[in-house]
């Protein structure tokens, strides 16, 4: 909780404070919006080239895919902020094992 | 703090997503069944990714015959889209500004709607197109589970989200409903998380071959 | 005023129960209802037993002894031994941890009406054209060609259930993380606690992949989808994985809150701290951690490739050091302790012999190589029956004993106690110690009979014998159990007088919320601790005031009713049935619209006020 109330004695300069937190947090959401469009626009348009091979283009797109998911958790989702220790175990936990899953599946099955 | 007060502008919380117990059981039980769902996403993702192109013959199109460019393109925007539409309206319930939340709300579940006629549209192209049915094949079956559990999830978003403004209309907000509006946008991006994998992995992996 | 405390006629209890949010009363329902599942699944066992009693029986014919395997593995494993523990995780973790209630009541509610509805959908099969019969495991090369509705009466069950547990789970995490009482910190926790709180997390990583596998064999069955079906480009394999993803953790979700049980009876019996902690607390992490990385040794055979098989082997015997910690452990808990043989602590003895046989075997079994020669025979019959039967029913025995007096404010009687210990322990390794040597003669798992002259014959004999044993040990218990009720002569605080931990602070059975005022923890075994200064209760960690409680709910029971109706339209849909689609949006339309009511009518729950806590009685703390 990164904008909890500071225990000055004006309520108003508190609130004014939060207020600007607020402002300052939403600016960072929206350049991190404007950062998952471009990351968008770059995935899209290396398979719309046809210039690259595949084995640069899944590696690139996925690595663009995680930096997405990343400014998703910690800035949209707040992840950022304090209070979400348990949370963010329980979350990294499950995409661990989900990796596993999916390396398990991609490389043992195959008939 | 109890959930039922009155609050206005002054009194209003920091962080009225997790200023009551309830909230904070609410908000954390949530977050566990996101870390659920993960798992339940990637289950999927994983049997997809064995079944990918999966064909009883060479008569049935492959992924790099099916999927386009900019029909993914545009679902792609609207969903991140909606997410930013979603971050402005919680921005707006931790000011104690209603109506402004609302209507973000409001956007959020446009393009929400926007996302889902627009799969829709794709489903009903693949079948019609190219023959490409939930029963013609593993492949087709493993693609249209994957993309429609995440098409599920946007669904039951939408249904909640609007369930959600319909009750809240006329009482505004309080600290029993604003963990519940807080929580639901939580869902909503978690939804567009799974879809940033879904579009690399299933549809520009797919085109790539 | 003593309103909550009223008699109330029948009609008045069920409707109670129907509806109730209350952890303990929902607990008694667990209880209930996974006793109930657990006599099925015993008769289920008892006639497999008989029928393989003598060589070439006919006592029931091959396709019949198929749904009964396959019914005992699954009723054992998802509507018994799960809901019990769950039943002593809902009656004593939240007192443990000096909880009001749990987390979220609703929720627990309708996770226990999900499994109930599931379980009773499963075992209708009998009567309506046939039970699973392609084993618990259903591995889908078998499953999607059986006939009939077994299987689906299995996949749509299963799933039900399976949502339930899931609910269950995060709500135990979230009450555990959230709701510990002012000075209950993580090392403070008792272990049952901590082993609820890891199984818990397990429980919420393994049954997604579960629900992903009954749905795709759900839309292999009953929709015409191709997961499974090779020649439309399917893959049997999938299912065989996302099955073990979820059933290898599945085990140790059954294993730790057995270990957490025993823990508890060991030190409060030993009188005396648990020996190494917080080794224990880290033992039991490690295994629910790497029980999510071995899952492909059920498939050893499968040709995963020696890489693969040498990793999974690997991980696999890694388990045995954390389990191999916590049994010394165990036994330097009773070294020097003062041990006093009730009957709780007579299954903590027979547990550990028991459970190690179980542990070696299973790195036998482990040994990709040599498991090429055990697989399929019941040599893994016997291995794993010692470590579910051998650690998770002694437990559960255990448990009853140890908890029944906090549960129902009655002490069962220690003599049959002792005797059922025996009855059941004599039994338990009569039936299943043979069974080693069977798998080894060559005798092979799931076939429904045998010949003569093959020298399976006194073998088999031994083990049937020993099922009877184990039977009478169960009736005596059932006995019990009506004789104390009957005889209702009602306990203290403290029955066992060598109570540690906070759920022997507090009346048995409990108030319906629990602790007057929230006490004040100070260490581990907190009540040992104000025990040994001497004190008679807990300290309080705040002054009388106002509690909040959650109010009762019929929604759970509707919503998990409509998953119980839409579950036939979506099985009978196959039929070409024409009521089949309107009952499943019927079911589906129930279930989503209780969803709606419980969401848009406000439900804030009521207050005790302080003037009626001070009128009532007894309740310290």
């Amino acid at each position: 909780m990164t904008n909890q109330p500071l225990s000055s004695s004006n309520p108003r300069v508190d609130l004014e404070y939060r207020r600007k937190k607020n402002v300052e947090e939403m600016r960072h959401q929206v350049i991190s919006f404007t950062l998952m469009i471009f990351l968008t626009f770059i995935a899209f348009a290396v398979v719309a080239l046809k210039g690259f091979t595949a084995s640069f283009i899944v590696p690139f797109i996925l690595l663009l895919a995680a930096v997405q998911v990343v400014f998703q958790l910690f800035y949209f989702m707040h992840m950022s902020h304090k209070g979400h220790e348990a949370p963010s175990m329980f979350l990294f936990t499950g995409l661990f094992l989900g990796l596993v899953i999916v390396l398990a599946f991609m490389t043992i099955i195959w008939w | 703090m109890q959930a039922e007060e009155k609050l206005t502008y002054e009194t209003w919380p920091a962080s009225p997503e997790k200023s009551t117990l309830e909230a904070k059981n609410k908000f954390l039980g949530f977050w566990l069944f996101l870390g659920g769902e993960t798992v339940l996403f990637a289950s999927l993702f994983a049997t997809y990714l064995s079944l990918k192109d999966k064909v009883p013959d060479s008569t049935h199109h492959l992924a790099k015959d099916i999927f386009s460019v900019p029909l993914t393109l545009v679902a792609t925007m609207l969903l991140l889209t909606s997410s930013l539409t979603s971050v402005y309206a919680m921005y707006h319930m931790k000011n104690f500004a209603f109506k402004k939340m609302m209507i973000w709300l409001g956007i959020t579940v446009l393009l929400g709607f926007g996302f889902l006629g627009l799969e829709i549209y794709e489903f009903n192209h693949y079948v019609h197109e190219y023959g490409h049915t939930f029963t013609s094949s593993a492949f087709a079956s493993a693609f249209y589970t994957l993309v429609g559990f995440h098409g599920a999830h946007v669904c039951f978003g939408l249904g909640w989200i609007l369930a959600l403004m319909i009750r809240n209309y006329k009482r505004g907000l309080n600290l029993y409903n604003a963990p519940k509006f807080y929580v639901a946008s939580l869902y909503w991006h978690f939804i567009d998380v799974v879809w940033v994998f879904i579009f690399t992995v299933v549809y520009l992996m797919g085109m790539v071959g | 005023m003593s309103t909550y405390a009223q008699k109330k006629g029948f009609g008045a209890t069920v409707w109670d129960y129907l509806t109730t949010v209350d952890h303990k009363k929902i607990a008694i329902l667990y209880l209930i209802a996974g006793g109930l599942f657990f006599l099925i699944g015993g008769l289920e066992a008892v006639f497999i037993r008989i029928q393989l009693a003598v060589p070439n029986n006919d006592f029931v014919s091959a396709g019949a002894f198929n749904e009964i395997i396959t019914m005992h593995g699954t009723t054992m494993i998802f509507l018994a031994a799960m809901p019990l523990l769950f039943a002593f995780m809902n009656a004593v973790m939240p007192l443990q941890i000096g909880a009001r209630d749990v987390a979220f009541p609703f929720v627990n509610a309708l996770g226990f009406w999900l499994f109930f509805f599931g379980g009773i959908f499963l075992n209708l099969s009998w009567f309506l054209g046939g039970a699973p019969d392609a084993g618990w495991t259903s591995y889908a090369s078998l499953a999607i060609h059986s006939k009939g509705h077994g299987v689906d009466f299995y996949v749509l069950g299963l799933q039900i259930s399976g949502f339930g547990t899931l609910m269950g789970g995060i709500n135990f995490l979230v009450t555990i993380i959230n709701m510990r009482a002012p000075g209950m910190t993580y090392m403070r926790m008792p272990l049952f606690t901590w082993s609820t709180f890891v199984a818990s997390a397990m429980i919420l990583f393994a049954f997604p992949p579960l629900t992903v596998g009954l749905t795709l064999m759900m839309f292999d069955r009953l929709f015409g989808a191709n997961f499974f079906e090779v020649a439309m480009g399917g893959n049997t394999i999938i299912w065989e994985h996302l099955f073990w993803v979820f059933g290898h953790p599945e085990v140790y979700i059954l294993i730790l809150p057995a270990f957490g049980i025993f823990s508890e009876i060991f030190s409060t019996f030993s009188r005396k701290r648990l020996f190494g902690y917080s080794s224990m607390v880290f033992a039991t992490v490690l295994i629910g951690f790497l029980g999510f990385m071995v899952w492909a040794h059920h498939m050893f055979t499968t040709g995963l490739g020696p890489v693969a098989n040498a990793i999974f082997a690997v991980a696999t015997m890694a388990i045995g050091v954390p389990t191999g910690i916590k049994i010394f452990n165990w036994l330097f808990t009773m070294w020097g302790g003062s041990v006093k043989f009730t009957t709780p602590m007579y299954y903590a003895f027979g547990f550990i012999p028991s459970f190690v046989c179980g542990g070696v075997t299973g790195v036998m079994v482990a040994t990709a190589a040599a498991d090429y020669q055990y697989h399929d025979t019941y040599f893994v019959v016997a291995h794993f029956h010692y470590v579910i039967v051998g650690g998770v029913v002694l437990a559960l025995l255990a448990g009853t004993h140890y908890w029944w007096p906090k549960m129902f404010g009655t002490m069962l009687n220690e003599t049959l106690g002792k005797i059922t210990f025996w009855l059941f322990f004599i039994g338990f390794h009569l039936t299943f110690f043979i069974q080693h040597f069977l798998g080894l003669w060559g005798m092979p798992r799931r076939v429904f009979t045998f010949l003569p002259g093959q020298g399976f014959d006194a073998a088999n004999m031994v083990s049937s014998v020993g099922a009877a044993f184990m039977s009478a040990g169960v009736i005596l218990l059932l006995l019990n159990i009506v004789v104390t009720q009957v005889k209702n002569v009602k306990v203290g605080n403290d029955p066992w007088e060598d109570g540690r931990t906070l759920e022997w602070a507090i009346p048995s059975p409990p108030p319906f919320y629990n602790f007057k005022q929230l006490p004040l923890v100070r260490g581990l075994d907190a009540l040992w601790l104000e025990k040994m200064e001497g004190k008679k209760g807990m300290t309080p960690a705040e002054p009388l005031g106002d509690i909040h409680m959650p109010n009762a709910s019929f929604i759970p029971f509707m919503i998990s009713l409509g998953l119980f109706i839409a579950a036939f339209g979506a099985m009978y849909h196959v039929n070409d049935k024409p009521w089949a689609i309107p009952v499943l949006i019927l079911g589906l339309a129930v279930t989503f619209g209780s969803m709606l009511v419980r969401s848009l009518k406000d439900d804030h729950g009521f207050h005790i006020h302080k003037e009626e806590l001070q009128d009532e009685k007894g309740a310290e703390a």
